[in-house]
């Protein structure tokens, strides 16, 4: 949007609300809703104590491992689905059943069968992130062109040198959005999982903070969730924009 | 042939009575980038006009500023006598992706400019299926655009601009993204249809044979900021048969003549 | 123009699309026996698996299918897809409209979009099921909470959608609708809604498959009720085909509501999609 000729940064709405949140929260209209300096105040102090720390070390624990395995798990499924049409048939009604498919429906499974731990958690992560990746990695590999594929059988690239060289850096841009995508859902995840065993890491501080109304600690560890999942998918993105620009000439 | 680029800045101070479009000072700039440079012309009635420059010569932005779709910087375009604001009943356009609504049929797709109008639906319905039949695609009333080739897509928006039965016919690059087998058809089919329907058309194109082959006049316009370079007449034997035309010496020779004048354009 | 017979060729075009439905009727068979196969592998898989077992509570798919139909027939479920289905449906609605509503306004205006996009973008990329527990504690243990839960997870993808669909309609075909001058009005009804309806629809339909994910979020998390109830309470008394069995009937009927959204969305909406 432009004001008087100045072009606003669309991102600076979010001021203009956080000044909304400030406003209400002054006017003490409700409990549920503290003045947004108090809710920073809160997470400057929230991140200095040791619970904070170890919920947010065990949270961050939980979710790399689950994401690095469904980055791994999801990339090699995906080329496989993409090069092989029997891997393709055969996994593709699944794929494309349990990447939309409420998931936090199994979470209890998960807990019966992994316990109430972060193991569930890491499941859960897995679970809600793998399937986008497998769906995006497989539509990047068939967008590969044969033509690049022959040209670097031409040249001599076979086997692994193919697949490392050529294939999976041309189906990039298509990865990194599925791993972006996969990101967002494994944050979700890690919520979720936690929220449902509810004894761990940051569901455990959530379920502690809303039981007692304290809401600045509630609303703290809110903002700071939210801002760490968008500064994550940020990261990602910004290195898809990197690799944007293959993805038109090729 | 007849170059009467010369005559035509004595045109711009009188205008002849049998101008459909005038053209007067037309410039268009974009931010910094000055696309169009002080553009007069005049665009005869009943006969076809193209314009015809390098990519990038502001050509179809001349043609969307005709239509109204496109504020020009400065300057003036009159239809018909009457200055242009914006889109008019007396102008239809045909786009170069054919903008066919991918949702309707080929009967709702050329009634379209009549539905918007508000025309009755058996009325608009009864035009449509007569211009459906004059482009040849009787038959395919039913169908939708994606079960059509390219070129009979463009026939659809052909139809659709002469359902609205404008003056003026404003054609962009109609058939860039037409074969070039259908595209003969179509340009021989064209010619048939300005004989017909006794319309002025502008023609915006690249190819320099079917600016030849179609035009009456062909207007080039030079690399940007685009200005009038020459204004040319070919003057061929239309009633000839169309393969006799593409062997025609003057054919050939002005072809050849709009290349040799184009060649420093191209990088 | 007699063009089309003669440019196109279609006394070859009639024997090639004939072949072609044939090999897409061989085709759908092909796929659809692929799809039976696969799932068939699925239950084998996992029948073996309950089987060693590979757990305590991991049944086999025998125990589970037999679990799943007695559920199906003694009308538990009938009951607690009414329960489950009830906040879902009002969820959905009420997301559709606010988000198909304020999508295409953002859509169409700058300040519109300036305003609110963000704070959608904002909610969509972050984990809105940690509010969860807070609406718990307003709204009580309630529909209104669980409705809440469907709105809060549903709308910003709906909302986003419909912003990215109006933005990315055909700029040639407003060009066009503009060119015979139509109305405002009418290049919003004629142009851009059509054009912009299947980003609209698949962001109904992903606002959908998260609305799922927030009613069993909220059937778990807040009162266990409908369907969480029956995956809470069968876990509780370790009856863990019957467990599954519920698992299987939610992640199935999502699935099948998807599907049939998508179905209706082709059928319906985008006539130059139907195949034949």
């Amino acid at each position: 949007m432009t004001i008087f000729g100045y072009r606003v940064p669309m991102m600076a709405s979010l001021l203009a609300w956080c000044l909304v949140w400030e406003i209400v929260g002054q006017l003490e209209l409700s409990f549920l809703v503290p003045p947004l300096s108090h809710v920073v105040a809160a997470a400057f102090t929230l991140v200095q104590t040791g619970t904070w720390q170890a919920a947010a070390l065990t949270t961050l624990n939980s979710f790399l491992i689950g994401m690095a395995f469904a980055i791994v798990v999801g990339v090699l499924l995906g080329v496989l689905m993409g090069r092989f049409p029997v891997a393709d048939n055969l996994f593709g009604i699944w794929v494309n059943i349990f990447v939309s498919a409420p998931l936090s429906a199994l979470v209890p499974v998960l807990m019966i069968l992994f316990g109430m731990g972060e193991t569930t958690v890491v499941v859960t992560v897995f679970l809600f992130a793998v399937w986008i990746i497998v769906l995006d990695t497989r539509a990047g590999i068939q967008a590969v062109p044969r033509s690049l594929e022959e040209m670097g059988r031409s040249y001599g690239a076979g086997g692994l040198r193919l697949y490392s060289k050529i294939i999976l850096l041309a189906a990039l841009p298509e990865i990194l959005a599925g791993i972006r995508l996969g990101m967002v859902r494994g944050v979700k995840g890690v919520v979720i999982g936690q929220l449902l065993v509810s004894i761990i890491g940051y569901g455990e501080l959530f379920e502690l903070y809303s039981r007692n109304f304290d809401m600045e600690n509630f609303w703290a560890l809110t903002i700071i969730l939210f801002a760490a999942a968008m500064g994550l998918s940020a990261i990602i993105e910004n290195i898809e924009k990197r690799v944007e620009y293959y993805a038109g000439v090729r | 042939m007849r170059n009467i680029t010369a005559a035509a800045s004595a045109a711009a101070t009188t205008p002849s009575p049998e101008a459909a479009v005038e053209v007067r000072g037309i410039c268009k700039m974009y931010a910094d980038m000055e696309a169009l440079r002080s553009i007069d012309l005049d665009f005869p009635a009943g006969k076809l006009t193209t314009l015809l420059g390098p990519s990038g010569c502001g050509k179809t932005t001349l043609l969307k500023i005709i239509a109204g779709l496109i504020p020009a910087t400065s300057g003036e375009v009159r239809v018909n006598g009457v200055p242009v604001t914006g889109p008019g009943p007396e102008r239809a356009f045909v786009f170069q992706d054919f903008a066919l609504m991918p949702w309707a049929t080929v009967m709702r797709n050329v009634a379209f400019g009549l539905e918007l109008k508000g025309v009755g639906k058996d009325e608009r319905q009864a035009i449509a299926h007569k211009y459906i039949a004059e482009v040849g695609l009787s038959g395919f009333e039913n169908k939708y655009p994606h079960e059509l080739s390219g070129g009979m897509r463009q026939r659809v928006g052909l139809a659709r601009a002469f359902a609205v039965n404008a003056d003026v016919l404003l054609l962009d690059e109609p058939f860039s993204a037409v074969d070039e087998q259908n595209r003969r058809k179509f340009q021989e089919d064209l010619l048939r249809l300005v004989e017909l329907e006794k319309k002025t058309f502008i023609f915006v194109t690249h190819s320099i044979e079917e600016a030849v082959y179609c035009s009456d006049r062909i207007v080039i316009l030079s690399r940007r900021p685009g200005r009038v370079a020459q204004i040319i007449e070919p003057e061929i034997d239309r009633t000839a048969s169309p393969d006799a035309i593409r062997r025609d010496q003057g054919y050939l020779d002005t072809v050849e003549e709009i290349w040799q004048g184009l060649k420093r354009y191209v990088d | 123009m007699s063009a089309p017979a003669h440019a196109n060729g279609s006394p070859r075009a009639i024997p090639g699309a004939g072949a072609s439905s044939f090999w897409g009727k061989l085709l759908e068979h092909r796929t659809a026996l692929w799809r039976a196969a696969s799932i068939g592998l699925f239950f084998l898989v996992w029948e073996i698996a309950g089987r060693i077992p590979i757990s305590f509570a991991f049944p086999t798919f025998l125990e589970t299918a037999r679990a799943f139909l007695t559920m199906l027939f003694d009308g538990s479920f009938v009951a607690a897809y009414a329960e489950t289905l009830q906040p879902l449906v009002i969820g959905i609605a009420i997301s559709a409209v606010l988000g198909v509503g304020l999508g295409v306004l953002m859509g169409l205006s700058r300040f519109a979009e300036w305003l609110v996009a963000p704070v959608f973008i904002v909610l969509q990329a972050a984990p809105m099921a940690a509010l969860i527990p807070l609406i718990t504690f307003v709204y009580g243990i309630g529909l209104v909470s669980k409705t809440l839960a469907v709105i809060m997870l549903a709308l910003p993808v709906i909302a986003l959608n419909g912003y990215k669909a109006v933005r990315h309609v055909n700029p040639s075909l407003v060009d066009m609708c503009r060119s015979f001058q139509g109305t405002w009005w009418q290049r919003i009804l004629k142009i851009i809604l059509p054009d912009a309806s299947p980003i609209i629809f698949a962001g109904l339909r992903l606002g959908l498959a998260a609305g799922f994910i927030g009613v069993i979020l909220a059937e778990l998390l807040i009162t266990p009720t409908g369907i969480g109830d029956l995956i809470t309470y069968h876990r509780s008394v370790a009856d863990y085909p019957e467990m599954y069995a519920a698992v299987v009937s939610i992640i199935l009927v999502s699935t099948l509501t998807l599907s049939a959204l998508e179905a209706f969305e082709v059928r319906v909406l985008r006539p130059e999609k139907k195949k034949g």
